[in-house]
């Protein structure tokens, strides 16, 4: 009877074990299959949704483009320099991540600013060096209406938008989101709650691993 | 001689009970401002000064100078309502953003808000209730 029970004990250790490590973030977004012939047999594949090429000028007014974040893994948000309602919890928040991945060559942040007639490149800057924030590890970037809204909605899945009901005339989510190096979408987190940012960095640990650990 | 103990004793307790409830009614009139402002506080401070009273970077001065909440003790009312810009040194750093006002606060909620921050992250004045801030929000410029 007792070694019944360590015997399933013990398999309920490996179990749990195994699962942990094997644990895979989902991949989010749109997705189709797609039919390819290899080799005379019919395969299908499914190709996700993927952020296309983009680009802005950055807080040092350098232009910034999809290819400074290639072989990268990075967490994205939107937000606006004098917004006094959910950014500043965000940033807060999203400071202590990039404490916690400071110097990591395969991590960037990248925020976008939705203030399109205000919150121009000098003014980004003096946002970010308040911030505490040096270098281009955190990039904060300034584009055309048109593309920082559409990347917003159609490529990260986040609500951003002009209301003039809204006494700040500007409306979005929290959202952080966590993409890998194939531009997929693999995570979102309520930028506001604290919950929610801790599982952000356990993620991004394990998206690391996914990507980076095969390489060496 | 026993009815006089008697009647000693009586007066002792009847005295002591009354400097107490007048005591009571301080901190209970305290205790009622600074749970009141917790909540203010966290709907209209919070999310720049943070939960911890400790601002963010630069950008967001932090709560917890007491000396300079001394020094503007008269003033904090107008502050919280109006608002304020230019550069001002919290803890011996300069701070030039935007503070937005607060017009839908109330005297006795602003009151309460201040009772709560200048009790709180390290700081501890006294009492401030909602006739101070009347009297201090007349003077706003």
């Amino acid at each position: 009877m007792k070694k019944v029970v360590l015997v399933a004990i013990a398999s309920l250790i490996f179990q749990s074990c195994v699962n942990t490590s094997e644990r895979k973030l989902p991949i989010l977004g749109e997705r189709e299959p797609v039919e390819k012939t290899v080799d005379g047999k019919l395969l299908i594949d499914t190709i996700y949704q993927t952020v296309p090429a983009f680009s802005y000028f950055n807080q040092d007014s350098i232009p910034v483009t999809n290819k400074d974040f290639d072989n990268k893994i990075y967490v994205t948000d939107f937000f606006f320099t004098s917004c006094n309602t959910i950014c500043p919890i965000m940033h807060r928040n999203m400071l202590n991540v990039y404490t916690k991945f400071k110097g990591n060559p395969k991590v960037k942040f990248l925020s976008h600013t939705i203030d399109i007639k205000y919150d121009l490149p000098s003014k980004l800057k003096s946002y970010v060096s308040k911030l505490g924030i040096e270098g281009n590890q955190w990039e904060f970037v300034h584009g055309s209406r048109d593309s920082i809204f559409g990347i917003a909605a159609k490529s990260y899945l986040v609500s951003a938008f002009e209301d003039s009901a809204d006494p700040q005339g500007l409306v979005h989510q929290g959202w952080f989101i966590l993409v890998d190096t194939k531009k997929q979408l693999r995570g979102a987190y309520d930028g506001t709650k604290e919950d929610q940012v801790n599982q952000l960095m356990k993620d991004m640990e394990l998206l690391l691993k996914e990507e980076f650990d095969n390489e060496e | 001689m026993r009815n006089k103990l008697i009647y000693f004793i009586f007066l002792t307790i009847a005295f002591t009970s009354m400097i107490q409830s007048c005591q009571n009614e301080t901190s209970i009139n305290f205790k009622r401002y600074y749970v009141n402002g917790k909540g203010l506080y966290e709907k209209n401070c919070q999310n720049c000064h943070g939960s911890d009273g400790k601002g963010l970077g630069t950008l967001y001065p932090p709560l917890t100078d007491s000396s300079y909440l001394n020094l503007k003790r008269n003033k904090l009312a107008c502050i919280i309502r109006n608002g304020q810009t230019g550069t001002v040194r919290v803890n011996n750093i300069a701070y030039d953003g935007i503070m937005p006002g607060n017009q839908t606060l109330a005297d006795i909620d602003i009151a309460q808000v201040i009772v709560y921050i200048t009790n709180s992250f390290g700081n501890k004045q006294d009492f401030y209730d909602s006739e101070f801030a009347k009297n201090d929000l007349v003077k706003c410029k």
